[in-house]
C-alpha cells in the first residue's frame, strides 16, 4: 500500500480572501511580520498499488481530473 | 419549445426553477437525473441552484463529473441551449464547459440580496428580450459567486463578448472581477450565471424582470 | 476484537451521568438489579432535564394546547395546524443553546438540522425557517465570535438545506455572556390525510434505521445541554456534533419519496440521545417492545461500544417502522439518494427495550417506564419582587429628542439586522413575500391562488426578568400583533422556554409564572402553544440569563394581494396611532439605551384591549384600508415611526399633542396593543370613524411627505441620517477594524 499526501493551493495572482483574513487575523492577533498567507487543503490518500512511480502517475491524474481545478489551483503530491 | 431540469443531490432550486419554466412555458420540464446518460429531446436544459453534492470539494466539482454531464456535454456541442444558474454556473465551470472559476465571496460569506444587472450583450439567445446596456433587478443567493479567469482568459471573453452580464452600479456582491455576473460560451448556446432570474418572474416575488430570459430562451411568443 | 461493554457502576458514575442519588435508587427498584453501564447511559439520557422534562412538565400541562385548528398538539416532533383546503403547517422551535456557546459554527447548524428534521419527520416540506439568537453585550470578547460563527452556522446549514429563513430576533444583554441563546424555529406544510406519527403498530415488523453512519460525536450531548456551564467548558468539546446539510437534504428527499410509496408506519428522528430516545418512544407509544441489533447499525467509527451506539448524536438519522412488503422498495430510494438503510431491530410484544451487541444482551429495560416513570419534580419556588410604579414624570427627558430617536435607531438592540440576514437565503422556494425587517415573515402557500402564511418570534426579556408574569403574557401578545400587523389570523404558537438554574427557588419562580403568563394571553386570544421546548440551567458561575421564553407563532393570511407591509406608505397618506397614546416608560428601550436604567414595571398587557385592537387592524388590512402597518414595541412610538420612514423612504410630517401628557412618553413609552398605519387621505375619516366605533383609541399624527422625519418642536432627521444609524450599526461592529482585533 502507499500513503500519499495532496496539498491544493491556489496559484500566485488568484485572490484569495480566506488569506487574506487569515493574514489580518493573525496580525490582529500580535503576530508580525506575516508578509502572506494562503490557505489551501490537503489531502490524504492510501492506493492499493505497489509501484510509486504509477501511484504518482495515477494521483496526478486525479488531481487534473477532480481534486484541484486548475484554472485557480496548484497541486503538488507527495509519497509519504 | 421544450425544456429539461437536472437533477443532482444537493440542488435546491430546483423545484424554484421548475416552477419558473412552467409557469413561463405553459408546460413543466422534464427532469433528468444525474445517472442518466441520455438527455431527452429538448431546446433547453436547465441546471438549477443549490448546493450539489454539499459543495464539499469545491462549488460544482463533483457534479460536473456525474454521468449526466457527459450527456450535457454532447447535447452542448450539437447547440442545445444550456442555462446555469448559480451552482448551475459552477458545475458547467468545473465541468469545462465554460471559462474560469468562482470563488469564495470576498465578504467570505454568503450574501442574498437584491443586485441590478447590465445587460452587455443582448445579441444571446438568452438574453435577446432585453436592450443592450439595460439594467435589471435580480437577487442573488451565494457563497461562492466571485468570478475569476486568468488574464488571457479575461481579454478574450471581452473581446468576444462573451460577458453578458455585469452587475451594475456597484452591487457587486461578491468581488466578482471586472463586475461580472454571467457568461456564455463562444458558440452563444451555453449561459451561466450567478443570479437568480426564477426568483423573479411575478408579481409576488415584487418584479418580473427575470421573465424575458426564459421567454427568449424558450422563444415564448411575446 | 471484543468491545467492552461492562464497567463498574460507582456511585461517581451515578454522578457524572447527571443522576441524583435519589434518581438512582429510583432506576434500583424499577429493574430490581443494578444496571448495566449502557443502561445507565440509556436512563441517563431518558431523564435528563432535555428529554423528561421533569422540572417543567407539572407546569407546561397547564398551558392551552387545543383549539378547532389544532390537528396535533405538543408530545409529537413538531405540533399541527390546519390551514384549509386540506393542509396542514407543522411547526416547532428548539433550543441549541450550550452547543452554540462551546462551537458557535456547528451547534448553531445542527440546531437548524434538528428542528428541520422534527418538522419532515411528520411528512411535512419545510417552508420557512426563523432564529431568535441572543449574545452576550457587544463588547464581551466572546461575543463577536460568537455572533459570526452562529450567523454562519444557521446560513450554512439552511441555505444549503434550502429553507428560506424568513425572520427572528438578535439581542444583546451582558446577561447572555456566558451562555448564548440559539432557538431554532421550522415550519413544513403538508397535506392533513398524510401526516406521520413517531407511534409504532404491529408486533413483528422490521425497525429500519435511515441516513447518516453513526459516530461517537455528541455522546452525552443531552446530558450536557442540562448541565450548567462552569470553567471546564473548553474540555466539553469533544461532545459537539457536526451537522451536514448535505445529507439532510437528502434525507428529507427520500423520506418525503418513501413516506408517498406508503411503506411508512411510524418515524422519529434521532435527536437528542439518538436511537434511545428515538427507539424508546416509538415502542412506548405504540404499547411496544423493541429489540435492537447494535451488530446492524452503520457506524463511521471503529470499535463503538453499545453505549456509545446508543447514546451518540450523530446527526441526520432516522429510525422508522416500514411495512414488511415495501422494504425493498424503501431501501432503493434511499440508496437512491446515496444514504444508509439497515434493518436494525424489531417491534416486540413484551414492552421491554432489548438491545444486542457482538450476541450478548447489554440492556434489557421496561419500555414504557423509561419514559413514564421518569422523576417528575414539583421544585420549590418564589416569586420575585415587582418594581413599584413609575410614573412618566419621574424618568428624565432627552435634552434632544432628535439625538435620542438616532441613539435608539443605530443602537446594539434595535439597528438594523440586514449584515445578519443577508447571510440567509430569504428568498429560496419563490414564495417569500415579506422578508425579515418587517413585523413578521411572509410566505405563500405553494400552488394556493391567494393563501400565505406569518411567521413571527418575539420575547421581550427585560420585561420577563422585571415581571415574568407580564413579561410571558406579553411574548405571546407581540407575536400575536407582528403577525396581524400583515393582516394574518394568529393560529398557534410554539414556545421554547430559556431559564437558568431550575434547582434555584428564584429561578423556578420565574419560569412558572411566565409559563402561567404565557398560559393567560395564549388562553385570552385563542392563541394555543402546540409544540415547544424547555432548555434549563442556561447560567455560568452562578449566573443565570435573563428569562427568555421564545414564542414563535403561525398565521393566516386568506389573500396575500391584501396583505400590509411596514413600508408601503405613499405620498400623501395619514399617520394614524391606534391604540392609545404612550404613557409607559419603565423597563424601556429609551430608558436602557439613552439613560442607561432598567427600573419600573414592564408595561402591562391588557388581552381585551390586545384582541379589540388587533381585530380592528387585521380587518381594516383585509379590506385594503392601510397603506403600511407596523406594531409598537421596543422603542414606542418614535423608534416604530423612524422604521416606517427607513422602509418607505419616505419622510413624515407629525404632530404631538404635549398638553395630554410628557412627549417622553408618548414618543418612547413601550404601552402594549398599539399600532401606526398609513392611510389614504379620502379613507382616513372612515378608518379613525371604524376605530372608534369599535372603541380604539386612536390619533391623527400627521401625513406621509418630504424626506424628514419631522415631529413638530422636537425632532427633524432626514431620512438618510435614520438610516445610516439604522444600517451602520451592524456592519461596522462585525466587519469593522475594531471587530477585527476581537476576533479568535
Amino acid at each position: 500500500m502507499i500513503k500519499a499526501r495532496v496539498t491544493v493551493t491556489l496559484k500566485n495572482g488568484v485572490l484569495d480572501p480566506q488569506g487574506k483574513a487569515i493574514e489580518g487575523a493573525l496580525g490582529s492577533l500580535g503576530f508580525e511580520g506575516v508578509d502572506q498567507v494562503r490557505q489551501g487543503k490537503v489531502f490524504d490518500l492510501e492506493l492499493e498499488s505497489a509501484d510509486p512511480k504509477n501511484a504518482e502517475k495515477q494521483i496526478a491524474d486525479m488531481c487534473e481530473k477532480l481534486l484541484a481545478n486548475t484554472v485557480i489551483e496548484d497541486y503538488a503530491v507527495e509519497l509519504l | 419549445m421544450k425544456s429539461a431540469v437536472l437533477l443532482l443531490p444537493g440542488l435546491n432550486r430546483d423545484r424554484d426553477m421548475i416552477a419558473a419554466l412552467t409557469r413561463i412555458s405553459g408546460e413543466p420540464p422534464v427532469t433528468v437525473w444525474q445517472t442518466e446518460t441520455e438527455i431527452p429531446d429538448v431546446d433547453l436544459i436547465v441546471i438549477p441552484g443549490g448546493f450539489s453534492y454539499g459543495d464539499y470539494l469545491r462549488c460544482g466539482a463533483i457534479a460536473a463529473r456525474m454521468p449526466v454531464m457527459e450527456a450535457v456535454r454532447k447535447k452542448a456541442q450539437a447547440g442545445t441551449r444550456i442555462l446555469g444558474v448559480c451552482n448551475g454556473f459552477q458545475i458547467l465551470v468545473e465541468a469545462g464547459l465554460l471559462p474560469g472559476a468562482l470563488m469564495r465571496n470576498a465578504s467570505l460569506k454568503f450574501v442574498c440580496r437584491e443586485v441590478l444587472l447590465e445587460v452587455v450583450n443582448a445579441d444571446t439567445v438568452f438574453t435577446g428580450r432585453y436592450g443592450k446596456g439595460d439594467i435589471i433587478r435580480c437577487p442573488v443567493a451565494h457563497h461562492d459567486g466571485n468570478y475569476f479567469a486568468a488574464p488571457d482568459d479575461l481579454k478574450r471573453l471581452e473581446d468576444r463578448d462573451q460577458v453578458v452580464f455585469r452587475y451594475a452600479k456597484g452591487t457587486n456582491p461578491n468581488g466578482s472581477i471586472n463586475d461580472i455576473a454571467g457568461v456564455v460560451n463562444e458558440a452563444g448556446n451555453v449561459l451561466g450565471m450567478m443570479p437568480h432570474p426564477e426568483n423573479l418572474i411575478e408579481a409576488a416575488h415584487g418584479g418580473t424582470d427575470g421573465e424575458a430570459l426564459f421567454a427568449a430562451a424558450l422563444e415564448i411568443a411575446a | 476484537m471484543t468491545i467492552q461493554n461492562e464497567i463498574q457502576i460507582t456511585p461517581d458514575l451515578v454522578e457524572a451521568h447527571g443522576l441524583k442519588p435519589d434518581e438512582y435508587e429510583r432506576i434500583l427498584s424499577l429493574i430490581g438489579r443494578e444496571p448495566t453501564f449502557t443502561e445507565l447511559g440509556i436512563f441517563s439520557a431518558m431523564w435528563n432535564e432535555h428529554c423528561s422534562y421533569k422540572s417543567s412538565k407539572k407546569w407546561l400541562r397547564t398551558l392551552p394546547t387545543d383549539g378547532p385548528q389544532v390537528i396535533q398538539g405538543p408530545g409529537e416532533n413538531a405540533g399541527v395546524v390546519d390551514i384549509g383546503d386540506g393542509q396542514c403547517v407543522v411547526f416547532k422551535m428548539e433550543s441549541h443553546n450550550h452547543p452554540s456557546y462551546i462551537e458557535p459554527y456547528q451547534g448553531a447548524a445542527t440546531g437548524v438540522g434538528g428542528i428541520l428534521r422534527d418538522v419532515f419527520t411528520m411528512g411535512a416540506r419545510p417552508i420557512a425557517a426563523m432564529n431568535a439568537l441572543r449574545f452576550g453585550e457587544p463588547d464581551h470578547p466572546k461575543t463577536h465570535h460568537l455572533v459570526a460563527g452562529v450567523v454562519a452556522g444557521v446560513g450554512g446549514y439552511g441555505n444549503s438545506f434550502g429553507v428560506p429563513t424568513v425572520g427572528g430576533e438578535v439581542e444583546f444583554d451582558a446577561r447572555y455572556n456566558g451562555n448564548c441563546l440559539v432557538n431554532a424555529f421550522a415550519a413544513g406544510l403538508a397535506n392533513t390525510d398524510a401526516i406521520f406519527y413517531s407511534k409504532a403498530e404491529g408486533i413483528g415488523l422490521p425497525v429500519v434505521y435511515l441516513g447518516a453512519k453513526t459516530g461517537r460525536d455528541g455522546v452525552g450531548g443531552a446530558t450536557m445541554a442540562s448541565a450548567e456551564f462552569d470553567e471546564s467548558i473548553e474540555e466539553k468539546r469533544p461532545t459537539v456534533q457536526v451537522g451536514d446539510p448535505f445529507t439532510e437534504k437528502c434525507l428529507l428527499e427520500a423520506c418525503l419519496e418513501l413516506m408517498q410509496t406508503g411503506a411508512v408506519i411510524a418515524i422519529q428522528d434521532m435527536g437528542a440521545a439518538g436511537l434511545t430516545c428515538s427507539a424508546v418512544e416509538m415502542g412506548a407509544k405504540g404499547d411496544l417492545g423493541i429489540e435492537l441489533d447494535l451488530d446492524k447499525v452503520p457506524v463511521r467509527e471503529e470499535n463503538m461500544s453499545a453505549y456509545e451506539m446508543m447514546l451518540s448524536e450523530s446527526q441526520e438519522r432516522m429510525l422508522m417502522v416500514l411495512r414488511p412488503d415495501k422494504e425493498a422498495e424503501a431501501e432503493a430510494i434511499f440508496h437512491k439518494w446515496g444514504l444508509d438503510f439497515a434493518i436494525v431491530g424489531k417491534t416486540t410484544g413484551d414492552l421491554r427495550f432489548r438491545i444486542f451487541h457482538q450476541g450478548d444482551e447489554v440492556a434489557n429495560l421496561p419500555i414504557k417506564e423509561l419514559g413514564d416513570e421518569a422523576p417528575e419534580y414539583d421544585r420549590p419556588w418564589r416569586e420575585t419582587g415587582l418594581y413599584s410604579p413609575l410614573p412618566a414624570d419621574q424618568v428624565d427627558e432627552p435634552e434632544d429628542y432628535g439625538a435620542a430617536l438616532l441613539s435608539l435607531v443605530g443602537s446594539a438592540n434595535n439597528a438594523s439586522r440586514r449584515w445578519v440576514f443577508e447571510q440567509y437565503d430569504t428568498l429560496i422556494q419563490g414564495n417569500s413575500l415579506q422578508l425579515p425587517g418587517g413585523d413578521a415573515g411572509v410566505v405563500r402557500v405553494d400552488g394556493h391562488p391567494s393563501k400565505a402564511l406569518a411567521f413571527s418570534s418575539d420575547v421581550t426579556p427585560r420585561y420577563c426578568e422585571a415581571d415574568p408574569f407580564e413579561g410571558g403574557k406579553q411574548a405571546v401578545a407581540e407575536c400575536w400583533r407582528n403577525m396581524t400587523a400583515t393582516g394574518a389570523e394568529p393560529l398557534a404558537a410554539t414556545d421554547n422556554l430559556n431559564f437558568g438554574n431550575p434547582e434555584r427557588p428564584e429561578i423556578m419562580g420565574q419560569l412558572v409564572k411566565a409559563i402561567e403568563g404565557i398560559g393567560e394571553a395564549c388562553s385570552a386570544l385563542g392563541f394555543p402553544i402546540v409544540s415547544g421546548n424547555v432548555s434549563l440551567y442556561n447560567e455560568t458561575n452562578g449566573e443565570a440569563i435573563l428569562p427568555t421564553p421564545t414564542i414563535a407563532g403561525v398565521g393566516l393570511i386568506p389573500d396575500w394581494s391584501k396583505m400590509a407591509t411596514i413600508g408601503g406608505a405613499k405620498e400623501g397618506d395619514a399617520v394614524i396611532l391606534l391604540g392609545g397614546d404612550g404613557t409607559h416608560l419603565g423597563q424601556s428601550a429609551y430608558m436602557r439605551e439613552c439613560l442607561g436604567q432598567a427600573d419600573g414595571p414592564p408595561p402591562p398587557v391588557d388581552l381585551y384591549v390586545e384582541r379589540r385592537n388587533g381585530k380592528v387592524v387585521r380587518s381594516a388590512i383585509r379590506n385594503g384600508q392601510f397603506t403600511a402597518c407596523h406594531d409598537i414595541s421596543d422603542g414606542g412610538l418614535a423608534l416604530c415611526l423612524a422604521e416606517m420612514a427607513i422602509a418607505s423612504g419616505k419622510g413624515m410630517q407629525l404632530d404631538i399633542d404635549t398638553e395630554i401628557g410628557p412627549a417622553h412618553a408618548q414618543l418612547f413609552g413601550e404601552d402594549q396593543a398599539r399600532y401606526v398605519v398609513t392611510v389614504s387621505p379620502d379613507l382616513a375619516n372612515f378608518v379613525c370613524i371604524n376605530a372608534e366605533g369599535a372603541g380604539v383609541p386612536f390619533r391623527r399624527l400627521g401625513t406621509i411627505g418630504g424626506d424628514r422625519l419631522t415631529i413638530g418642536g422636537l425632532l427633524s432627521i432626514s431620512v438618510e441620517e435614520l438610516r445610516g444609524a439604522y444600517e451602520s450599526w451592524f456592519p461596522d461592529y462585525m466587519d469593522g477594524t475594531a471587530a477585527l482585533a476581537g476576533e479568535g
